[in-house]
């Protein structure tokens, strides 16, 4: 369901990209006065000639604004509008200037898909190994796709989330927001991996006797607790982070926030019952 | 389990060591160690970060790295002059781009800085002044009149921007190094008329506003060619090259992307980050004690020696401290904690099962090590994919996620483990309720 939502999020909306895959320019700056009105402050942005601009204010006394073109030209032109002046420095001070040239945000983008292909592929090859000896009742290579599967679902809710933010807050998908749903990857095969290892230890003992659905519902009975308590360890600290933590890196722990969430429940309710309703399929006669 | 004592007392004892390398900066930075402190990233000290691409289209590959060298020291030249402390001036292969990373800490107006750097390297011929004119300005300058002019010198027309290539030759004679240039069409045209005019004067060649060699004329040249010798080295004849190559040939530079952080955003995302870690890291203590008891009281000692020891190595390496770096330092630290629950969660279930609890203690560990070591595992294999992809933004968070889940096996197998063991277990009562756990029903 949640699932459905998310998808039916990045299909229908899309990705607000950052500059840093779009290419582009932002700008923040902190007045040192009183912030003037946005709209006015668009309209002397228009009357400045910048083209095809986004402005939204930031904290108390800020606005950033974001451009397609990248040049330095540009970035003294908004100052001087912002400022509406030709000494900027002396109403509003500069937070954060990033300009990213076209050429870059592609390789970024290029490099951003290229590391999660990467990283999916090497955890299923690494799962598939650990559990090399435990290739009964179900094989090995099993498991990993399984924990793939499970993984998907840990990185389309919290992208999916993204995309409503992105619709409604203006939210970006930026380097960072890939970074956060690598480590959710991390994370989510993480915590799949402590289930699969109580299910290969429980194999182990049981030697070929007992049924595989009981003997996984034994292992995720055994787990399940320490699957909460250490998301919810997680969870402490990235709240933290999300609430005292800087701006910049807001959303990067809101995202790593509902992907753990996303990461526990999917190896607690996901994983292991897929792999049981494979196992059964496969063995149906 | 004196021994065991011991070595728990051991443990404590370079934690407090730790502790002591990790803060001495904030507290006593002239004590033994303390002038060490965090290296900061850009974003949390202010700064600039410019990338730019240079165009190589024009250079044959076999050259291509030479002249990126050659780039790269005149424009760190260029920074040093511009008073910035320890700016990085990286030269980057990205397939088959050639890119030059310029990170500037503490300057936020790059504006100046981009307008030094742009600048192709300017190479300059001067020939010497007429004596009389020399000494009015030497003898004015002594009145500390007319200071910027160089009494010596007078510009020609003769720049870099004529100049075809510099190459490194050996005089077959002497066996000494000589500096070939060579000059294009109007180039040669110049410098032959300036050699005519200049025979057995010195011709000074300036390079960004510095002389490097003053060769006495020893007839007119007009082949375009010429050559500089001097007592050099055959490696400062091969670094003069380089540079004259540089501003001959400057390989053209065009900025692509740039980062500035001021230096009010910097200094709040630290103080931020500092809060953030200050509180997660508390709030997991809490959950720890309130939920493990005894156990997890230890393992905030655990806790706290892990902490300490990736303070330690951010120190040591030394590991430059980012936003997204600390993001991941937090979350190793959430990382160090599931390797203790999974030891608790296993000893508990073992004292559940009836087994006492110093057998409980020894299980525990050792059955939850697989689940420890293969979970990390695959954290570990991100971060290393993260490092490898990653710009420096998500290199500093992969590179922290990874130290801090290394650090996190090697505290909770190793210091956890002894503290634990050290505290010492004795089979009552009290314990089973100290351990969380209901005591056996007796059968």
């Amino acid at each position: 369901m949640v699932l459905a939502v998310s998808l039916f999020g990045i299909f229908v909306y899309g990705f607000n990209l950052g500059v840093d895959f779009s290419g582009g320019s932002i700008l923040e700056v902190e007045f040192l006065g009183e912030r003037p009105d946005l709209s006015l402050t668009e309209q002397k942005l228009f009357a400045a000639g910048i083209e095809s601009f986004r402005i939204q204010p930031t904290g108390d006394k800020g606005f950033m604004v974001r451009v397609a073109d990248t040049s330095d030209e540009s970035r003294k032109l908004i100052l001087s509008a912002l400022s509406a002046s030709d000494e900027p420095e002396k109403v509003l001070t500069e937070k954060r200037f990033d300009s990213i040239g076209p050429t870059i945000g592609r390789e970024l983008r290029r490099n951003a898909f290229i590391s999660i292909a990467l990283v999916i592929i090497l955890i299923l090859v690494f799962v598939s190994w650990a559990f090399r000896h435990v290739s009964k009742p179900i094989s090995s290579w099993k498991y990993g796709v399984v924990a793939i599967l499970a993984l998907m679902h840990d990185i389309l809710i919290p992208a999916g989330l993204f995309a409503f933010l992105g619709h409604f807050y203006g939210a970006e998908v930026d380097a960072l927001f890939v970074t956060a749903l690598l480590t959710i990857l991390g994370f989510s095969v993480h915590d799949t991996i402590v289930v699969f290892d109580r299910i290969r230890e429980n194999l182990r003992k049981a030697e070929g006797r007992g049924e595989f659905e009981s003997i996984v519902g034994k292992s995720l009975d055994e787990t399940y607790g320490r699957s909460l308590a250490t998301s919810f360890a997680i969870f402490l600290v990235l709240a933290s982070l999300f609430w005292f933590g800087a701006t910049y890196t807001r959303y990067f722990a809101l995202t790593l926030l509902i992907g753990i969430v996303a990461g526990t429940y999917s190896s607690i309710c996901l994983a292991s019952p897929l792999l049981v309703s494979w196992h059964k399929w496969a063995s149906r006669t | 389990m004196l021994k065991i004592r011991l070595t728990a007392l051991f443990l404590i004892l370079i934690g407090l060591m730790l502790g002591y390398f990790a803060g001495a900066n904030f507290v006593r930075p002239d004590w033994f160690l303390g002038g060490i402190s965090y290296r900061l990233g850009l974003d949390l000290r202010g700064g600039s970060h410019l990338v730019y691409q240079a165009d190589v289209s024009e250079i044959d590959s076999s050259e291509i790295s030479e002249s990126m060298e050659g780039l790269r020291d005149v424009i760190e030249r260029r920074v040093n002059a511009f008073g910035v402390t320890e700016p990085v001036v990286q030269v980057q292969k990205s397939g088959g781009e050639s890119r030059l990373i310029v990170e500037l800490a503490g300057v936020f107006d790059a504006e100046e800085a981009i307008k030094m750097i742009g600048q192709t390297p300017y190479l300059e011929f001067k020939t010497i002044r007429p004596e009389k004119e020399r000494d009015v300005i030497i003898a004015a300058q002594e009145k500390r009149e007319r200071v910027l002019e160089d009494p010596y010198f007078i510009p020609s027309e003769l720049t870099g921007r004529f100049l075809k290539k510099s190459v490194l030759n050996f005089d077959l004679t002497t066996n000494e190094p000589v500096v070939l240039l060579e000059f294009n069409e109007e180039g040669a045209k110049i410098f032959g008329q300036i050699t005519k005019e200049n025979v057995g004067k010195q011709v000074a060649i300036y390079l960004d506003g510095l002389p490097i060699s003053a060769p006495v004329v020893q007839q007119e040249i007009d082949s375009g060619s010429a050559q500089i010798t001097g007592k050099f080295t055959p490696d400062e004849a091969r670094a003069l090259v380089r540079r004259l190559n540089s501003g001959a040939l400057p390989v053209p530079i065009r900025l692509i992307a740039q980062q500035s952080v001021g230096a009010s955003l910097g200094s709040e995302s630290l103080v931020r980050g500092i809060i953030a870690g200050i509180y997660g890291i508390l709030a997991v203590a809490l959950f720890l004690i309130v939920r493990y008891r005894f156990p997890g009281l230890i393992a905030v000692f655990g806790l706290a020696f892990y902490v300490l020891l990736v303070l330690s190595v951010f120190k040591i390496l030394p590991v430059t401290l980012t936003a997204a770096g600390i993001a991941g330092f937090l979350l190793s630290v959430g990382m160090a904690v599931d390797a203790n629950i999974l030891i608790f969660e296993r000893m508990r279930e073992e004292v559940r099962w009836g087994a006492d609890i110093e057998h409980a203690l020894e299980t525990g560990f050792k059955r939850a090590w697989p689940s420890i070591r293969d979970s990390n595992i695959s954290t570990l294999i991100t971060s290393t994919i993260l490092y490898w992809f990653g710009t420096s933004i998500i290199r500093g968070f992969a590179l922290t996620l990874g130290i801090g889940v290394l650090a996190s096996i090697f505290s909770a197998l190793v210091a956890t483990k002894f503290f634990i063991m050290a505290a010492g277990l004795r089979r009552n009562r009290f314990s089973f309720i100290l351990y969380g756990a209901k005591r056996p029903e007796a059968n």
